[in-house]
């Protein structure tokens, strides 16, 4: 079904690459710096990761992508490249 | 697909009944920043906490006592009394029966209790409006409680529910209309797949309640709570409400042909603030037009919509004709949206317990 707010959106939903995505990644956190993430981080390892960001995280992909991520596969992924590549598949 | 459009139904009066104590979150033990990062994440700055011996039907009861009084109804004119909560006074009988007899219904009155959470006053408003035209006129008045008290059910230790969930318990009056334009618009949906995203393991028929039950559990981060305290997840509940909520409501505009214009408020289920707001800004809704009671009663389960419009609709609603969106989502999954119209409807202050 074609939700009346999709279509604002969709020119939004094009394909990020994933060196983007880990710049939006970066962008959740406030206190830690942007160099320290790449597509190798094990994100859940971050000081600051906790459930606020995880939150954070999910919105950001719903927006970027308009892909729901659950639970599930936050915690089923340990790097940001996994997690992405879960995302590419959902979108 | 689950949508209803009952004709007949008008929507009397809404009340609702909170407990006096203020239990506030800058005084909640979690280091000061961290504190305040929840605080403003959740939206929450206090909410109502009550004592030992007062029930989510004792905040329904008062709420509905008040609001008979005002709206000058005759207990012998009720038909129908429908109670939603998840924190029943036992596990039978049905609270509802006792809710008839305290409020001094006639036994010639319909009753039972429905267990749902935050949709639980869209479910109950469904329910009640569908006897009522069932009724085709001889049930002529209705009462739906909908209460909670969600503090006897979150411990103390886990930031992830105590900071979040405040008691409330509220009373919606609704008539038998011989208008046909008088009409309330449903979309009701439902996903099990989540049911264990909000859930109290034990203590139930499942897992019968045992010594093991009272044994806590640490859960890392400081979170501690026993297999009969709330579990909630707070990233699948999150992931489910910001793509269902936003649906339901468009589903609804869109079955019903609503006009997005001519909706004055959109009464959301307070669940926090970070996903109320990502609800509100997929829907591009204009600030003023959704209201929010978090900041000092919290999440009030299926209680929050109706006592959202009572604390800061409640001069719009005695004085105007208004047209409404409401949409309740939560625990089950279960979620809803409803549309109807109230037009200058009884609506007391907020009564304190």
């Amino acid at each position: 079904m074609k939700m009346f707010y999709g279509k604002i959106n969709i020119k939004m939903y094009t394909i990020m690459d994933l060196n983007e995505f880990v710049e939006k990644f970066a962008e959740q956190f406030d206190e830690t710096p942007v160099e320290e993430f790449k597509a190798e981080t094990e994100f859940k390892a971050i000081e600051e990761w906790g459930s606020l960001t995880a939150l954070t995280i999910i919105a950001m992909v719903d927006e970027e992508f308009d892909v729901t991520i659950k639970g599930e596969e936050i915690r089923a992924a340990e790097t940001i490249e996994e997690l992405f590549s879960i995302i590419k598949e959902k979108a | 697909m689950a949508f209803l459009d009952i004709p007949n139904i008008k929507v009397s009066g809404i009340s609702a009944c909170v407990p006096n104590h203020k239990d506030e979150n800058s005084s909640y033990p979690l280091e000061k920043d961290d504190r305040q990062k929840l605080i403003s994440s959740i939206g929450v700055e206090k909410k109502r906490i009550s004592d030992k011996n007062v029930c989510s039907s004792d905040l329904c009861f008062k709420a509905a006592d008040i609001l008979l009084k005002e709206l000058k109804w005759d207990t012998e004119d009720i038909d129908c009394l429908v109670f939603v909560s998840q924190t029943p006074d036992y596990i039978l009988p049905a609270t509802s029966c006792i809710l008839q007899e305290r409020l001094g219904l006639k036994i010639e009155c319909l009753t039972f209790d429905i267990s749902l959470g935050c949709s639980g006053w869209i479910y109950g408003l469904s329910t009640i409006s569908s006897i009522v035209f069932s009724g085709q006129g001889n049930i002529k008045k209705a009462l739906l409680l909908v209460g909670d008290t969600i503090s006897k059910m979150s411990s103390q230790l886990d930031k992830s529910t105590w900071p979040l969930f405040g008691d409330a318990g509220t009373a919606t009056a609704i008539e038998y209309s011989t208008n046909n334009e008088d009409r309330i618009k449903f979309h009701l949906a439902t996903d099990g797949s989540g049911a264990n995203a909000i859930n109290i393991k034990d203590g139930g028929y499942r897992n019968i309640f045992s010594a093991e039950s009272l044994q806590i559990n640490e859960f890392g981060d400081g979170i501690k709570r026993t297999n009969l305290e709330l579990d909630l997840n707070g990233m699948d509940v999150f992931s489910f409400a910001i793509s269902q909520a936003p649906k339901s409501v468009a589903t609804l505009i869109e079955r019903f042909g609503l006009k997005k214009e001519s909706i004055d408020y959109f009464t959301f289920h307070q669940a926090n603030l970070f996903l109320n707001e990502k609800v509100r800004k997929k829907l591009k809704l204009e600030q003023e037009k959704v209201p929010y009671s978090l900041s000092n009663f919290g999440n009030t389960s299926g209680a929050s919509i109706p006592l959202t419009m009572v604390t800061e609709l409640n001069e719009s609603l005695r004085n105007k004709k208004l047209n409404h969106i409401c949409c309740g989502f939560g625990v089950g999954l279960s979620w809803g949206s409803v549309y109807f119209s109230t037009n200058k409807i009884v609506c007391p202050d907020f009564i304190e317990y």
